[in-house]
C-alpha cells in the first residue's frame, strides 16, 4: 500500500501536476500568454471544428513533446529547431490524414488549418521550452495541459457563436422556432473573425477578474 | 556513444536518418487509411451530383441515393456522340473517375437520372474563382435546356462573399432557366445584382463576389458550352 502510495506520488508530483494544471488556469496559453490567437478566432465559428481542432492540437503537442523530450538527449544542438518542425509537420500530417478517412466533413472545414496547426506558437514554444528539459512524462502532461488550456477556449468560443451566429450547437437548432417567428434574427456578426477576438477578450476580463494575481499594475 | 553530438558529421547523419524515418512513416499512414479517404471522396462527390438534383443527403444515405436515381453514366465526346464502352455509374468506371480539363481524358462524363419518372441529364463543370477552383454540376432536363438544379462549390472563396455561391438561395435562381434561345446556345449569365441580359436568361450574381461571380459565369459558358453539341442534339429530339 505504501508502495503503491509512493509511486502514485511520483505519477504526479508537484511539477508535473503544475505542468498539467497549470495551463488550464493562470499559465493558459491564450488568456495568459496570448499564444494560438489566429486559429482560435480561424475555426471557431461552429462548435463541431472548435472540438476537432482542439482534440487535434492537444494531441499533436502531447505527442510531439514525449517525442522530443525522448530525443532530447541525442537532437544536434544546431539543429533543434527543425528537428522539432519535422516532427510537429509529421504529426500534423498524420492528423491531417486521419481525418480525411474518419472525418471527412470537419476535415473539409478545417483543411488549411489542420496544416497551420505546424505555425501554432504553442507547440514550438512547449517543445522549446519545456520538452528539451524534461523527462516524457512530465513533458506529456505539459502537452496535455497546454493542449487543453488552448482547446477549452477555443471549445467556449466556439460555443458562443454558433449559438449566437446560427442558432445551433454542434449542427441542431437549439433555438426553437417561436423565438425567430416572435422577430429573434441570428446575429451575422458572430460569424467573422472580429466577434471572436471580442469573445476572447471577454473571457480574459473575466479571467482577470477572478485572478487578481494577474492584473497588471497602472500607474 | 562516444560520438560528439555538435560535430557536422553527427549532425548531418541525424538528419539524413530522421528524414527517412518520417518519410517511411507517412508514406506508410497514407497506405493504411488511402481506401477510406478515396471512399470519402467518392461519397463527397456523389452528395454534390444529388444535390444538383435538389436531393440533400447524409453521407450515410448518398451511395444508396446515388445508386436509385442515377441509371446511367458515360463519356462522350465533342460532337456529343457516346463513346464506345464508357457506360456505367461504379466510382471505378469512366464517368465517375473522368476529371474535367484532363487531357488524357476520352471524353466529357454524362449522368442520366430519373426523378419523379422524368429523366435529367447531370454534366460537371470546373472553373476558377478569386482565390482558388470553383466547381459545381448542373442537372438539365431532357429538353437538353432547361436547368432542373445546379450545384457549386469552391476551395477557398471569400466567407460571406463570393462563397456564397455555395449557398442554396443562389443555387436555387438556376432552376427553371433555359441555356438556348431562339435554338442558340447562350448560356445562363451571372449579373450583378439589378441588372438584366437581353441576350439570355439571367441569374443575380453575389454583391460583394464579382470576381467569383464572373467565374462563375465564364464557368458555365465553358464547361456547360463543351457540352453544346450533346444538348443541341437533345433539344432537336425532343422539339
Amino acid at each position: 500500500m505504501a508502495d503503491y502510495n509512493r509511486k502514485n506520488m511520483a505519477l504526479l508530483s508537484s511539477k508535473t501536476k503544475a505542468a498539467l494544471l497549470g495551463p488550464l488556469n493562470k499559465n493558459n496559453p491564450v488568456l495568459v500568454q496570448v499564444l494560438g490567437i489566429c486559429s482560435v478566432l480561424a475555426v471557431t465559428s461552429k462548435l463541431e471544428p472548435s472540438i476537432v481542432m482542439a482534440i487535434s492540437v492537444t494531441l499533436v503537442v502531447a505527442f510531439g513533446n514525449v517525442i522530443i523530450s525522448l530525443l532530447r538527449k541525442s537532437i544536434p544542438n544546431r539543429i533543434r529547431i527543425i528537428v522539432q518542425l519535422v516532427v510537429v509537420a509529421s504529426l500534423v500530417t498524420i492528423v491531417s490524414e486521419v481525418l480525411k478517412a474518419f472525418a471527412y466533413d470537419v476535415n473539409k472545414q478545417l483543411s488549411v488549418f489542420v496544416g497551420l496547426i505546424v505555425t501554432n506558437c504553442i507547440l514550438m514554444g512547449r517543445l522549446e521550452a519545456f520538452a528539451l528539459g524534461n523527462g516524457p512524462w512530465p513533458s506529456f502532461l505539459d502537452g496535455i495541459g497546454n493542449g487543453l488550456g488552448y482547446g477549452w477556449i477555443l471549445i467556449v468560443v466556439g460555443f458562443f457563436r454558433e449559438l449566437l451566429g446560427s442558432g445551433t450547437l454542434m449542427g441542431h437548432q437549439v433555438i426553437p422556432q417561436a423565438f425567430y417567428d416572435a422577430g429573434y434574427q441570428d446575429n451575422g456578426l458572430m460569424m467573422l473573425a472580429p466577434m471572436a477576438i471580442l469573445l476572447v477578450a471577454c473571457i480574459i476580463w473575466v479571467h482577470r477578474a477572478v485572478n487578481k494575481e494577474l492584473q497588471e499594475e497602472t500607474n | 556513444m562516444a560520438m560528439n553530438r555538435e560535430s557536422n558529421a553527427y549532425t548531418i547523419l541525424y538528419a539524413v536518418v530522421m528524414v527517412v524515418v518520417v518519410a517511411l512513416g507517412l508514406a506508410l499512414t497514407h497506405q493504411l487509411l488511402k481506401d477510406r479517404q478515396v471512399e470519402n471522396e467518392n461519397i463527397d462527390k456523389m452528395q454534390q451530383i444529388l444535390r444538383s438534383l435538389n436531393v440533400d443527403v447524409t453521407a450515410d444515405e448518398a451511395l444508396d441515393r446515388y445508386g436509385q436515381l442515377i441509371q446511367n453514366a458515360y463519356l462522350i465526346d465533342e460532337q456529343g456522340v457516346k463513346v464506345a464502352e464508357t457506360e456505367g455509374t461504379a466510382p471505378q468506371d469512366p464517368a465517375f473517375s473522368t476529371e474535367l480539363g484532363d487531357p488524357e481524358a476520352k471524353g466529357l462524363p454524362v449522368y442520366e437520372a430519373v426523378v419523379d419518372g422524368s429523366l435529367k441529364y447531370v454534366i460537371p463543370m470546373s472553373g476558377a474563382g478569386l482565390w482558388g477552383a470553383i466547381w459545381g454540376y448542373m442537372a438539365i432536363e431532357a429538353d437538353g435546356s432547361t436547368i432542373y438544379g445546379a450545384e457549386f462549390d469552391h476551395s477557398g472563396e471569400t466567407p460571406g462573399l463570393g462563397a456564397e455561391i455555395a449557398d442554396t438561395s443562389f443555387k436555387q435562381q438556376f432552376q427553371g432557366k433555359q441555356l438556348f434561345r431562339d435554338g442558340e446556345f447562350r448560356s445562363v449569365a451571372v449579373v450583378k445584382p439589378g441588372r438584366t441580359d437581353a441576350h439570355r436568361d439571367y441569374v443575380d450574381g453575389i454583391s460583394g463576389g464579382t470576381i467569383t461571380s464572373q467565374g462563375v459565369d465564364k464557368m458555365l459558358r465553358e464547361s456547360v458550352g463543351a457540352y453544346r453539341d450533346f444538348l443541341i442534339k437533345l433539344n432537336m429530339a425532343n422539339q
